[in-house]
């Protein structure tokens, strides 16, 4: 009974969250200056009048701000996003062709870094204030600190440049490779860098987090209790230490696992990644504003989810939360 | 190639020398070979004329052809039209068209295809070339022949039939629907050695030969894919790596440029944009106090080291220019006022006009909204605004985004900017745009955006555009150029020469004033 109500009040709240979102979001992107209609003119060095009326005639958006707004919520709302200014092809259609690429390499950088980063943080909490202990903190602040874009330069200049190992960017070869297996393993070749330029980063956060709660559980009492009735080793870290510094973790992951969707744009970037953030980024510049509602639209639903998902995991690793309430 | 800047001109030469060496017994194109070539931003469409932006150029060129195209002197040379006649009143123009030629479909190409692409699509979609096709009345007193008539001769004309400026489109494929949203623009239906095959969204572009193309035994690559890369320095390690074989314009910083053509396996070239013609300038709103005083625009270019820029800023791939008319136009004249480098005639200048140094040295405080097309521009705004404040002109800067900038600009509200605009192939095309009081035309940008006005400018322009003899053209746009560059309507900073890098490999890419916009029929890669 007390899940129907919390899952109720959370479908209420979702709603008029996405809905706030796609107004403000409406909002937000006209205070920037010029339109498509200008955009286009610029980069064909070459504008006319009609064409600059029409374009705008086209889109609406020569209509007041007021009714522009309402035509887009109550479209919406009835789910037609609209067709985008720069290609008039549906934007639904548009988001939906590039989400896959970048829910790959989103999802294969966040089991990368879920895997590896945690693993690193216990094995440097283990291993506290010893060599590979300062290995670990040294490389995860290196991979902290260093910028997403270059790590992919570097990455791409060692292991394709230089190497010759793995392609430079790109989803798949354009010319297939010959025989089954090279052809299975063409995108996940591709796939390799992307991930983990974008993964080092968070298992350089999740090492980090990790090593940080694992020592501090450690010092409680229960951890002591534990020890002291003969528990092994292993079972101590993993059952009681572990279990207790999962929480941040989660959370965090929640926090990553929200920008599965928007969260890649540099690395897409750099990788010529065929992905959801390279496009938003461009329709923002191009002010593609549909194009651009669509993918905030799918990004903000997406964090609503995951936030839902987080909060479900988190009562199961701690049954404290929810209880209390 | 002899327009690069030195260091990199000896190994180019150097480069060049072993090439021909090596590939001196293997001359004769080779067929087969799939070319990639980076293509960024992604086009939002591939017919010229529906888009007109650089990136729609590249790919549409391949699939699309002219009646005729131009060498590097913007001479005219047949292509869809295998010859042609200008009457000697310049007032009728008559086409012999291939006989050969078929559309991708399978069609054949014919005179009406012509009369329907200049006289219907070309007006309704194609905002650069209307106003030279409104004039036109074609007709096709046969299959194969057309005849253009002018009611005034317009000397324009006979450079505005290349595939960029007036593409052939097939009739049986648009007349009668809305060009905009017809079927074929998603897969275009042309003439051109190659045929659209894919257009994978954020990815790539794919073109493959045309089997059935009017030139036989061409095209010689079997196919074209241009990829979409979206980072600059991602685009310099695809060509490093041999990954694509061809870039061009503004796909590689033209700090990498220098570097990239020391590599054994790189070429670049800086031929290929002639048809362009792009100058870089200060616009300054002459609206606007102090700008409304030539004796400001004057200071403004003695104030600046152009040599500097073209080398320290453009590295090497740029010519410092004289006034509005590009170097490598017919109608140039360097005998002009010109503005050397000169702080103290600035000042001087500066102080003849009333404008002394205050308490803090400065004279004047103005506002500079940069071009916001990246690092280059960035950088060349920050040596404005340290140049003209040496001689007490204190610059703010204003950034924006592309779309603000066109907004701000197209208004005429803004101070001083910095931006770059081709000058095509004829002055009456590419710079009276810029300079004529009749175009200025507020919200619309590469109009006279400035406010400049001079009624003798209006006349020169007017006249030399109805004029066919060319003795009288020159010496009507000679008098322009004076006038024009003494009164310092604009700061021209720097003629870009827009670099092409390509593999070593791939020969006969630039062969004519479109380079990397030509249709690539003879283009062909060395085994």
């Amino acid at each position: 009974m007390r899940f129907l109500t919390f899952l109720l009040a959370w479908a209420v709240k979702a709603a008029a969250i996405v809905l706030t979102i796609v107004v403000l979001n409406f909002c937000l992107i006209r205070l920037a200056p010029g339109d498509v209609a200008t955009v286009l003119a610029g980069e064909s060095g070459a504008a006319d009048p009609e064409f600059l009326a029409r374009t705008r005639a086209e889109f609406g958006l020569d209509k007041p701000l007021a009714a522009q707004l309402l035509t887009y919520v109550g479209n919406v709302l009835t789910l037609d996003l609209g067709v985008s200014y720069r290609t008039r092809r549906p934007v639904a259609d548009m988001v939906l062709e590039r989400l896959p690429a970048t829910l790959m390499l989103t999802g294969a950088a966040f089991v990368f870094a879920l895997l590896v980063g945690p693993a690193l943080g216990v094995l440097a909490a283990i291993r506290a204030r010893r060599p590979a202990d300062t290995a670990i903190t040294v490389l995860a602040l290196l991979f902290y600190a260093m910028p997403i874009f270059w790590v992919g330069l570097i990455l791409i200049l060692v292991f394709s440049v230089t190497l010759g190992w793995l392609p430079p960017f790109g989803m798949r070869s354009i010319i297939p490779p010959v025989g089954d297996v090279a052809r299975a393993l063409d995108v996940p070749r591709h796939l390799v860098l992307p991930t983990l330029t974008l993964g080092l980063f968070y298992v350089a956060i999740y090492a980090r987090l990790t090593r940080g709660a694992m020592l501090e559980t450690a010092g409680l009492d229960f951890v002591k209790t534990a020890r002291a009735k003969g528990l092994p080793e292993w079972r101590v870290v993993g059952a009681h230490v572990f279990r207790c510094a999962m929480l941040p973790i989660i959370t965090f992951a929640g926090l990553q696992a929200g920008h599965l969707v928007g969260g890649a744009i540099v690395a897409e970037t750099v990788f010529a990644w065929p992905g959801i953030g390279r496009l938003a980024f461009d329709a923002l510049l191009q002010r593609d504003y549909n194009l651009l509602l669509a993918v905030f639209l799918a990004s903000a639903v997406a964090v609503v989810l995951i936030n839902f998902a987080t909060d479900l995991l988190l009562r199961i690793a701690d049954p404290r939360i929810g209880a209390g309430r | 190639m002899s327009f690069i800047g030195k260091p990199l001109a000896a190994s180019i030469v150097a480069a060049t020398l072993a090439a021909g060496i090596s590939g001196a017994a293997a001359q004769s194109p080779q067929r087969g070979g799939v070319l990639n070539s980076t293509l960024w931003p992604e086009p939002p469409g591939i017919v010229i004329g529906i888009n007109l932006n650089a990136p729609t150029l590249l790919p549409s060129s391949k699939m699309f052809e002219g009646l005729l195209t131009y060498d590097f002197r913007m001479a005219p040379q047949p292509m869809l039209a295998e010859s042609w006649e200008v009457s000697p009143d310049g007032l009728t123009y008559t086409f012999k068209l291939r006989r050969n030629a078929t559309w991708h479909d399978g069609k054949p190409f014919t005179a009406d295809d012509v009369v329907f692409s200049v006289g219907e699509f070309i007006p309704a979609t194609h905002a650069r070339s209307k106003p030279t096709f409104e004039r036109v009345k074609a007709s096709a007193p046969d299959p194969h022949t057309v005849v253009m008539r002018l009611s005034e001769p317009y000397a324009p004309l006979i450079r505005s039939f290349d595939a960029l400026s007036a593409p052939m489109v097939p009739a049986h494929v648009y007349r009668g629907t809305d060009f905009r949203a017809n079927p074929a623009n998603q897969s275009p239906v042309g003439t051109g050695p190659f045929k659209f095959k894919e257009w994978r969204k954020g990815e790539y572009i794919h073109l493959v030969r045309n089997d059935a193309y009017w030139q036989a035994g061409r095209p010689y690559l079997d196919a074209i894919y241009y990829r979409f890369i979206p980072d600059s320095a991602s685009r310099a390690l695809a060509l490093e790596s041999g990954q694509v074989q061809l870039a061009t314009q503004t796909d590689i910083e033209f700090v990498d440029v220098a570097r990239l053509g020391k590599l054994p396996n790189l070429k670049v070239t800086t031929q290929g944009w002639e048809w362009n013609s792009t100058i870089s300038w200060i616009e300054m709103n002459i609206r606007r106090k102090p700008f409304d005083d030539p004796r400001f625009r004057r200071a403004v270019l003695h104030a600046l080291d152009r040599e500097f820029i073209r080398t320290n800023l453009f590295f090497g791939l740029a010519k410092v220019p004289t006034g509005p008319i590009h170097s490598s136009s017919p109608y140039y004249d360097a005998d002009v006022p010109r503005y050397p480098y000169d702080p103290a005639k600035a000042a001087a200048l500066l102080d003849e006009m009333g404008l002394k140094p205050g308490p803090d040295g400065v004279r004047a405080r103005v506002k500079l909204m940069g071009l916001p097309y990246g690092e280059l521009w960035n950088r060349l705004s920050e040596y404005i605004r340290q140049s003209l404040g040496k001689v007490g002109v204190a610059v703010t800067l204003e950034a924006t985004d592309v779309a603000g900038w066109g907004n701000r600009f197209a208004n005429w509200d803004y101070d001083m900017t910095t931006t770059f605009l081709s000058t095509l192939s004829d002055p009456a095309l590419g710079v009276a745009r810029t300079y004529i009081t009749a175009n200025q035309r507020k919200g619309v940008l590469f109009t006279n955006t400035s406010g400049y006005s001079n009624p003798r400018v209006d006349e020169l322009f007017a006249k030399a555009a109805g004029t066919s003899d060319d003795a009288q053209r020159k010496a009507m746009y000679s008098e322009m150029q004076k006038i024009v560059a003494g009164e310092a309507a604009i700061a021209w900073l720097v003629e870009i020469d827009w670099p092409t890098i390509h593999d070593a490999r791939l020969r006969d890419a630039v062969v004519n004033a479109f380079g990397p916009n030509d249709n690539f029929a003879g283009a062909w890669l060395a085994k």
